[in-house]
């Protein structure tokens, strides 16, 4: 009846695990409680668990991203402690067990759940307003998107208390993560989420794919979008060509371990090279995925807060197209230790050097688009400048690990781990708190606190450099990583200082958290009423903030590149009340929100081979997606009446 | 509307969707979002069929490729499928053209070819593991069995997809909503047919020739 | 790309009048010609009219003459509205599938040559 599901599941022995999952529940508990007696779900309902609406699902991927990178902290910092303390003879508080879980949980959920939700979030915040039109090509698909994503996070959170979660690495390389190794339900938790938020992702891709390409306002040819929309392109085309991969290798995992298929196990023929092959060619276009946007991001704040055009737009445009195609010819530098020839190894080293090459360019871009720019140090520059010298460490020691003969002495080290880190923290991360600043008020209609948010870039920056700089030493002098417990005691003394720099992060994250509270506390003192906080060049700084559902009460005509700039510069006024055409809009759908309960209930249903439930999920999802496809009336129309009166409304409310 | 006036706005129009001349018609968005999803998809069989070509020796000692295909059979299905894209591109011409007498026969005709197709695939795989060729006997097989099931789970979907248009036109006709899902459809079908010329080609003539 | 200024076939969102993008006899072209290179294939891989180790090249080229007949004749690409980004998306998709189908062989063809043969 429930398959192999029984109370044996649930950890009573391990109380941290429980603790921990008691506290959340509690939160989790507590927040339905006020929402049900303030009688908020109505208002939730309707605005944003049903909302279609671009800017909503953006903001709710955002705070997705950040509320599972306080899980993926709480990963990290306890790794970090185990590390610091379990020296010689002492073991530390993790048994290897529960260790291993965490190191996997950590990898897992930093990438697909943290910096993904991250990435893709600022994308659709900021994509059609800068493209001059009302919403993606698919607005309901993007709900959809969303809301598997979130089912995927979901699931990964409830192994944290129903059974357990793989102990194999955030890549779970077979044989370790076949049914022979791995016979329990982990590995199985790991390969459901990353499947179910994996199709969320690949919609993702192919709506942005077609929003880019096919929906732009009047006059915006490819050479006039913003470069945040050129890398947004790139990214979505990599989602569109790597993710299918990323799922075919899963599902193939999947049979070996459900229907005892023969892919990737020690017997019958099998071969767990082609998994490693086949994950990499999605994982380094993944790499590519979670940057480009980012790069994106430094480049509008780059001209925005230095006060003129970005340097080179069009070798911008060309890098960042490089290396969208590049970045499928490099994987197999993620395994240059496992027996290729010199060959191959040398074809994949000298291609992933290549790929450093427009990666450089970018860089140099940015400093003369800030070179003699009137640069106004808000927290986004911070990032900014901060990401470039991060950055450029974390690609030269890339282009060192590209090197084969190097990457024999360094592979699978903390060398690499600080390698990784260095350019997902210095780029990811940064570049999306460096969006988040800057697209905050416009989101919301007030600017976040920018005393905090330096004090948090700090944090950030110090931690980042005490937190990983050891770890480069640490792998030169032969560690390697996921140790639960480190033999030589020499290496404690470096592992205490990455300990202070990891809750040096911490002090970041919680200076973020206080910015926040701060920022909505004083929000009525910090209004951006024009819509045009930072003296912006592209066209979602021409909206109110935050901008109303259509965004656009008269579609932009575009005649140049920076068109909000232009528009300023020629010092247009605002027109006289335009003759409004009436605008359609598309309505609100459940069928996100159905589709991913189910698919959540599915998922968890595989895990533990409950297949009645599976089946009838399966049913309930097909059924679902049928309803929607039945219906021809997904616009509702608003008259030019109500534009005018919303319009008129949001005039009378600036300053003269 | 003055002749400039005029121009303006036919200029405009043969610019939408291209930069020029602001968003494109509802119509070019669904069929290029489909496009781009069936080249994902195109992708993923990529991935299947990369796993086919390196494990298609690792037999295990298991039967190989040569014992257990029967290319008569194959040669029947790849024709079923051609010609269920041929009346398939028929049906989406009568719908064009707001023929739905005409489509209902081509839907018709699709659906029992593709439902031909299938059972042909499903005689060969009990077969196959009635003589203990199953997907757990070798990795050659469970690439096989993966690869060529994928393709056949899709023309599943695909049936699945087709009656539902049916319904869709007998209860609504030919409006342009429904005119758009089944341009979606035809694509659908007859990019299928596009994977199978791989399958067909690496693990059947390819499989059957070593 | 945007240099394109024939006249386009589809009209505004709703009032699309559908013309037709192809004809019956299209159809029936391509079906002629898919038979044909499907009957070609088969005959040739049960043959000894090509060369014997030429055969699997081939037979890949009929498939790729098949799958162009396919994108021509039943997609119609080319002659559609909008082909430039379809073809773009087509050759970047197949870029792709190449990439990883013959970036794995190659790859695990040199690791299994290098592998200390402990089985075989």
């Amino acid at each position: 009846m429930l398959g192999r599901l029984t109370w044996a599941a649930i950890p009573f022995d391990q109380p941290l695990p429980l603790y921990a999952m008691g506290v959340v529940l509690l939160v989790i508990l507590a927040v339905l409680a006020i929402v049900t007696v303030r009688g908020w779900w109505p208002y939730l309902w309707r605005e944003w668990l049903t909302s279609v609406d671009h800017k909503r699902i953006g903001v709710m991927y955002v705070a997705l991203g950040l509320v599972m990178l306080l899980r993926g902290y709480s990963d990290a910092i306890m790794m970090r402690s185990q590390q610091a303390i379990a020296v010689g003879s002492a073991q530390g508080y993790l048994p290897p067990d529960h260790y291993d879980q965490i190191f996997s949980a950590h990898g897992t959920i930093m990438i697909f759940l943290v910096a993904m939700p991250l990435v893709i979030g600022l994308m659709n915040f900021a994509v059609p307003l800068q493209l001059g039109v009302r919403d993606v090509a698919f607005p309901v698909m993007n709900s959809i998107s969303f809301w598997l994503t979130a089912a995927g996070a979901l699931l990964i959170n409830v192994s944290l208390v129903i059974g357990n979660f793989a102990r194999t690495g955030w890549m779970a390389y077979p044989p370790l993560s076949e049914l022979a190794f791995s016979p329990d339900v982990g590995v199985d938790y790991y390969l459901w989420s990353l499947q179910i938020s994996g199709v969320g992702t690949l919609m993702t891709g192919i709506n942005f794919v077609t929003t880019i390409l096919k929906l732009r306002c009047p006059g915006m040819t490819y050479m006039r979008m913003p470069v945040f929309c050129w890398t947004a392109l790139a990214a979505s085309m990599l989602i569109v060509a790597a993710f299918p991969v990323l799922t075919a290798t899963f599902a193939m995992l999947l049979l070996d371990r459900y229907l005892g298929m023969h892919f990737f196990t020690n017997d019958a023929g099998g071969n767990q090279m082609m998994y490693v092959n086949l994950f990499w060619a999605w994982g380094h276009p993944e790499v590519y995925i979670l940057i480009l946007p980012c790069f994106g991001v430094f480049s509008e704040v780059a001209a925005t807060f230095s006060g003129k055009g970005l340097f080179s737009y069009r070798s911008m445009v060309w890098a960042t197209l490089g290396i969208c195609v590049l970045s499928f010819m490099v994987w197999l530098h993620h395994f240059f230790t496992m027996g290729a020839g010199a060959n191959v190894n040398a074809f994949f080293g000298i291609m992933s050097a290549i790929i450093a090459v427009p990666t450089g360019a970018k860089v140099f871009n940015w400093l003369f688009t800030l070179f003699r720019g009137r640069i106004v140090f808000r927290t986004p520059v911070l990032f900014l400048i901060g990401f470039m010298v991060t950055f450029v460490i974390g690609g030269l020691t890339g282009v060192l690990l590209a090197v084969p003969p190097v990457d024999f002495v360094l592979h699978n080290s903390t060398f690499l781990v600080a390698h990784f880190h260095n350019v997902i923290i210095g780029g990811v991360v940064f570049g999306a708190l460096a969006g988040y600043n800057y697209w905050f008020p416009k989101a919301f209609g007030f600017t976040l606190h920018d005393g905090w948010g330096k004090a948090s870039f700090w944090c950030w920056l110090i931690g980042f450099y005490l937190a990983f700089m050891p770890l480069y030493v640490l792998g030169l002098m032969g560690m390697t990583r996921r140790l639960e417990h480190i033999p030589d005691a020499s290496w404690q003394p470096l592992l205490l200082v990455a300990e202070v720099g990891a809750l040096v992060i911490f002090l970041g994250i919680l200076c973020q958290i206080i910015q926040l509270y701060a920022s909505i506390r004083t929000r009525a003192a910090r209004r951006d009423l024009t819509g045009d906080p930072w003296n912006g060049r592209t066209l979602e700084w021409s909206t109110p903030s935050p901008p109303p559902a259509y965004n656009f009460a008269v579609l932009p005509r575009v005649e140049t590149i920076d068109a909000f700039a232009e528009i300023k510069r020629r010092g247009v006024a605002a027109a006289p009340e335009p003759a409004y055409e009436p605008i359609e809009m598309p309505r609100n759908s459940p069928t996100g929100f159905i589709l991913s309960f189910f698919a959540v209930v599915l998922g968890f249903a595989a895990i533990w081979h409950i297949w009645w439930i599976v089946i009838l999920c399966a049913l309930a999802m097909a059924v679902t997606v049928m309803a929607f496809g039945w219906s021809d009336f997904r616009h509702h129309e608003i008259s030019p009446g109500e534009i005018a009166r919303l319009e008129r409304a949001r005039l009378a409310g600036l300053p003269s | 509307m003055t002749l400039t006036a005029a121009t303006d706005f036919v200029a405009a129009e043969s610019a939408r969707g291209r930069g020029g001349g602001g968003p494109a018609p509802t119509r070019i968005v669904v069929a290029y979002g489909f496009w781009i999803f069936l080249l994902s998809d195109f992708v993923l069989f990529s991935g299947l069929f990369a796993a086919y070509a390196v494990l298609r020796h690792e037999t295990a000692g298991g039967p190989t490729g040569a014992e257990l295909f029967n290319l008569r059979n194959v040669f029947i299905e790849t024709m079923c499928l051609l010609l269920s894209s041929y009346t398939c591109g028929l049906g989406a011409l009568s719908a064009e053209r707001r023929r739905p007498e005409r489509f209902f026969v081509f839907a018709a005709l699709t659906f029992v070819l593709g439902a031909a197709f299938l059972a042909i695939e499903a005689r060969e795989f009990a077969g196959m593991v009635g003589k203990g060729a199953g997907p757990g006997r070798s990795a050659f097989l469970s690439s096989f069995f993966t690869l060529v099931g994928t393709h056949g789970v899709h023309v599943t979907g695909g049936l699945v997809f087709l009656a539902y248009m049916v319904a869709q036109v007998l209860v609504k006709g030919l409006r342009p909503p429904v005119l758009r899902r089944l341009l979606c459809f035809s694509l659908f079908w007859h990019a299928l047919d596009i994977i199978w010329v791989g399958v067909f080609t690496l693990v059947y003539l390819i499989g059957d020739f070593h | 790309m945007d240099g394109d200024n024939r006249v386009v076939d589809d009209r505004t969102p709703g009032v699309e009048e559908y013309e037709p993008t192809a004809s019956y006899l299209s159809y029936t072209a391509g079906l002629g010609l898919a038979i044909l290179t499907t009957i070609v294939s088969f005959v040739v891989s049960q043959t000894n009219l090509l060369w014997p180790p030429g055969i699997p090249v081939g037979l890949v080229v009929l498939a790729f003459a098949k799958i162009g007949v396919h994108l021509v004749f039943f997609l119609h690409l080319g002659s559609g509205p909008d082909h430039t980004n379809n073809i773009v998306a087509l050759a970047f998709g197949v870029l792709i599938v190449f990439l990883v189908i013959a970036g794995s062989i190659w790859i695990i063809a040199n690791l299994n040559a290098n592998m200390i043969d402990m089985i075989h």
